[in-house]
């Protein structure tokens, strides 16, 4: 073959758009194929951990076990975890980021396009094997997705799956962490400085880092688990001069930055999307990069708030009380900027702009037990039982999981070139939003009232809340497969309306991705922008 | 206020048509009997009313807004973004308001923490899954574990309802008896995985690490029974390990402390009689379904997997004194139940696995040679 030909194959795929056939999916190296692969995977996972949780709450309906054994309740209650965080929440985040980041700063596509791909089928094969453990000899891992020993090194045969499960997990973040950080630091538009970036832009650059310095932490910390279970190490044994309490520093070394991935971007997208229904840029633009910064920071020298009742030094106590605490407020700034956002603008409430109230509103809620639990002597009591659950499911369902339907709703347009059905979408919304706190409300009672979590049956004095919570656990699941309609209906065609380049009214103003086509073309801005949005400066 | 909230709750509670099972359900975290614990109920509610005070702030102002500031109203936005004195302001007075929390906390950390000055100690040590309770100043020792009623419910598909259970999955076979009126030391430690000993009541809870050692302490006004649960996750039957304890009156715990001594004489009388095979099964039959029923199964059928049947098990149907050894210095998950289970028990269950569950071995052992063995001299009075 001559060079000639070679060149003009090169060209080819380059510029006519992607490869024929199902093929196109496993090769390709394309932001907005793999982004959209993120993003149905990630929805496919988060139906299967909803259907996990299900499972526990048809087992919590009533007191007494009526359909699952504890063993199994308990690997139910690990397994949500795992697939909720590490196959729904992180994969849609990097699956919007891979979709707009390249179209919010002008590039054409992702820095490092070849990782992209390898990065997103790692995360099916580290998901497939942690997936694998539950059709193995003893269960899936049943210790709690922090897979504390000595607990953890009594799983059976599943134990080194779950572990290698974790270490692709982790090589798989950690390579879209560094594609997203060279992307944003090579590739943006002439003009747009990094005080000009959009938020989302900004909030994934700040959690990128955050995942290259923590999941090789985690990594190290389920090695070690292996070791000590098959190669006879004591990192975590008292009898060979090590201490089952070193784990849980590891890991929450790891997992409170973790927690954070999870929420950065979601600040990022909120940041985004209220602006454009509040017809009115977003204020304190700079602050919230501030903030945002500060809560990053923050994250790492706070770990052991998860762990107040281990029975740490009083010193210890009290600094990781104060340090929790003075999370309170760059996150109150963050919430006090959204809320001036839309004051005194001109607002409407589409689908994703509800979602993205009620977000500000629940967030907040879930900050507000955060803070009480930030307490060190009144963790105490709320230490273990469902009022954590309460707490934690309030900033990650209506939260995180809220702004990803809103991001869902405000970029379909853009993505598929069709308008999805406005009123199946408000639908969805309201059912989301009552049924969300029919399911997560009570559990605060449950919890305050001495309800510990993560057991399959409770004591008869519980039962009343839990079958409310089940009740709203029910319907909440049931309406998700509304929005997976949506999605389908949209991508078939939708209302069947034509789109415009904006979408949204003014929505131009705000980010660069709006000057686009919807669709967008294969290759997003194969010359750069000219014109940088700077409404927010 | 807080009636108002019950009162609320309970007319949701009658509209859904739900009744409620139990009379008594709270919304709110409970004040406990201890200083302690009402000192934390106090602090709870602190916190609880600045977070009210400033949610109302937050979303008042944004529900105005959405009411008022919007396009169908004809709302022009305005476009400002920035106004550094209010930013300066909702930086500096949160700070404020976070100083006046911290300042209570604190005081409450130190009160909790201080173990100075006890009169006495009890040892709590978590096992999977019962507590271990020791009294280190008169040597009463003795094991709690969930009660048979509840037992018999929770299995799975028991179909048995749990509301015909009085303090169902709330209730212990043992449970701990302190007096009231005395700085009460807690040492925690476990015999095997992580636990969590917490009684709502006392405001706490404290993690019980194998290898190490945690201190709490409780000082009780009010005779009464008080119940709790294991709070760390700590394998199939965490949740099946509750906490009672009763408190009672100086009198009425020396009583208790005598009662015990004189049943721990009895015991260690017990061991040296010789027991009948039928003796020994009947015993097993109620000691094999507090320790071991939990992983073996009802019916010794195990967990395939993860744990052994003993039914027609080359174990259980072998040689005796090679289960007996099993059993006394456990294997893996297996505790060594040489350290948990008395002589006569120990005869007992082992004698109760080889003659039931299905196995019919025919021979059994005394408790004289559990002892034996438990010191290393060999049994020497096995009769068939």
């Amino acid at each position: 073959m001559s060079a000639v030909v070679a060149e003009h194959d090169d060209h080819h795929d380059h510029d006519h758009g992607p490869a024929k056939g199902f093929l196109r999916w496993i090769i390709t190296t394309n932001h907005k194929d793999i982004g959209t692969l993120y993003l149905v995977f990630a929805l496919a996972m988060f139906f299967v951990g909803g259907t996990m949780a299900m499972i526990i709450r048809a087992e919590l309906f009533e007191p007494g076990m009526q359909f699952v054994n504890p063993q199994f309740f308990n690997s139910m209650t690990t397994m949500h975890a795992l697939v909720m965080v590490f196959g729904a929440v992180m994969p849609a985040f990097v699956g919007l980021a891979n979709w707009m980041i390249p179209m919010m700063i002008g590039a054409p596509d992702m820095a490092l396009p070849r990782m992209n791909n390898m990065s997103f089928w790692l995360l099916v094969a580290g998901v497939l094997l942690l997936a694998s453990t539950l059709f193995m000899e003893g269960g899936a891992p049943a210790s709690g997705w922090t897979l504390y020993p000595p607990l953890v090194l009594q799983t059976g045969k599943a134990l080194p799956f779950a572990i290698f499960s974790v270490h692709l997990l982790g090589i798989s973040s950690i390579m879209g962490a560094i594609n997203i950080i060279a992307t944003i630091f090579n590739m943006r538009a002439p003009g747009m400085t990094l005080m000009k970036m959009p938020m989302f832009v900004w909030t994934w650059l700040i959690t990128a880092f955050l995942l290259i310095a923590i999941m090789p932490v985690f990594a190290g910390a389920v090695t070690m688990l292996l070791t000590d279970r098959f190669f006879d190490t004591s990192f975590f044994d008292a009898a060979g001069g090590g201490d089952p309490v070193l784990y849980q520093h590891i890991f929450w070394f790891f997992g409170h930055p973790e927690v954070y991935v999870m929420i950065l971007p979601t600040f990022g997208v909120a940041s985004t999307i209220i602006p454009v229904f509040a017809r009115k840029p977003l204020f304190g633009y700079s602050s919230m990069v501030h903030a945002t910064a500060a809560i990053a920071f923050l994250s790492f020298i706070v770990w052991a708030h998860h762990m107040f009742t281990v029975g740490m030094p009083i010193a210890g106590e009290l600094y990781f009380m104060y340090a929790t605490m003075l999370i309170a407020i760059p996150t109150g700034v963050k919430v006090f900027n959204w809320t001036a956002t839309m004051w005194k603008g001109s607002m409407t409430f589409e689908t994703p702009m509800l979602f993205s109230i009620s977000f500000v509103v629940l967030f907040t809620m879930g900050g507000f037990t955060g803070l009480m639990m930030a307490v060190a002597p009144v963790d105490f009591q709320y230490h273990d039982t469902y009022f954590i659950v309460a707490h934690f499911h309030y900033t990650l369902v209506p939260a995180s999981i809220f702004i990803l339907m809103a991001a869902g709703y405000f970029w379909l347009p853009k993505w598929t070139g069709h308008m999805y059905d406005e009123r199946i979408g408000r639908l969805h919304f309201w059912l989301s939003v009552i049924s969300v706190n029919v399911l997560f409300f009570p559990q605060h009672f449950l919890g305050l009232a001495g309800m510990p979590r993560r057991i399959p049956d409770y004591a008869v004095q519980f039962a009343d809340w839990n079958m409310i919570s089940s009740i709203g656990g029910f319907i909440f699941g049931a309406s998700q497969l509304l929005f997976l309609y949506i999605v389908i209906h949209t991508i078939k065609g939708g209302t069947g309306e034509k789109v415009t380049a904006e979408v949204w009214e003014d929505a131009a103003k705000h980010s660069l991705e709006w000057t686009l086509p919807s669709p967008p073309p294969y290759h997003s801005f194969t010359t750069p922008p000219t014109v940088i949005p700077t409404e927010h400066l | 206020m807080k009636k108002a909230k019950q009162l609320f709750a309970g007319l949701i509670l009658t509209a859904l048509g739900l009744g409620t099972a139990q009379a008594e359900y709270t919304l709110n975290l409970m004040k406990g009997v201890t200083k302690v614990s009402n000192d934390l109920y106090n602090l709870h509610m602190l916190i609880l009313w600045i977070c009210v005070f400033i949610g109302i702030g937050v979303f008042g102002t944004m529900f105005y807004s959405i009411y008022h500031h919007r396009k169908s109203r004809g709302h022009k936005a305005e476009q400002f973004h920035e106004n550094t004195t209010v930013e300066i302001a909702w930086t500096i007075i949160p700070t404020l308001i976070l100083i006046g929390m911290a300042i209570p906390a604190t005081k409450a950390m130190i009160e909790l923490d201080n173990v100075q000055e006890s009169e006495m100690s009890i040892k709590v040590t978590g096992h999977q899954w019962k507590w271990e309770y020791d009294y280190l100043d008169n040597g009463i020792h003795f094991f709690s574990s969930l009660d048979e009623a509840s037992n018999k419910v929770r299995q799975v598909g028991s179909g048995l309802d749990p509301r015909s259970v009085p303090n169902y999955l709330l209730n212990v076979d043992k449970p701990l008896v302190i007096p009231t009126k005395k700085k009460i030391r807690f040492v925690f430690t476990s015999a095997d995985v992580i636990h969590s000993w917490w009684v709502p009541d006392l405001g706490w809870k404290k993690d019980t690490n194998p290898g190490f050692i945690n201190e709490s302490w409780t000082s009780v006004d009010e005779p009464g029974t008080y119940r709790g649960q294991c709070t760390e996750l700590c394998g199939k039957d965490h949740g099946f390990m509750p906490i009672v304890v009763i408190a009672m009156n100086e009198p009425e715990y020396n009583a208790w402390v005598e009662q015990q001594k004189a049943a721990a004489a009895a015991e260690a009388g017990s061991a040296s009689k010789q027991w009948t095979k039928e003796e020994l099964v009947a015993k097993g039959k109620a000691v094999y379904e507090t320790s071991c029923s939990s992983c073996h199964m009802p019916d010794g059928a195990g967990l395939p997997g993860t744990f052994p049947a003993l039914k027609a098990s080359p174990m259980v149907t072998g040689d005796i004194n090679a289960q007996v050894k099993l059993v006394l210095n456990g294997k893996g998950m297996m505790p060594a139940f040489g350290k948990v289970l008395s002589t006569v028990d120990f005869a007992a269950v082992v004698t109760y696995t080889r003659n039931s569950l299905g196995n019919s071995v025919g021979d059994s052992i005394q408790p004289s040679a559990i002892q034996a063995l438990q010191s290393g001299t060999p049994a020497a009075d096995k009769n068939e």
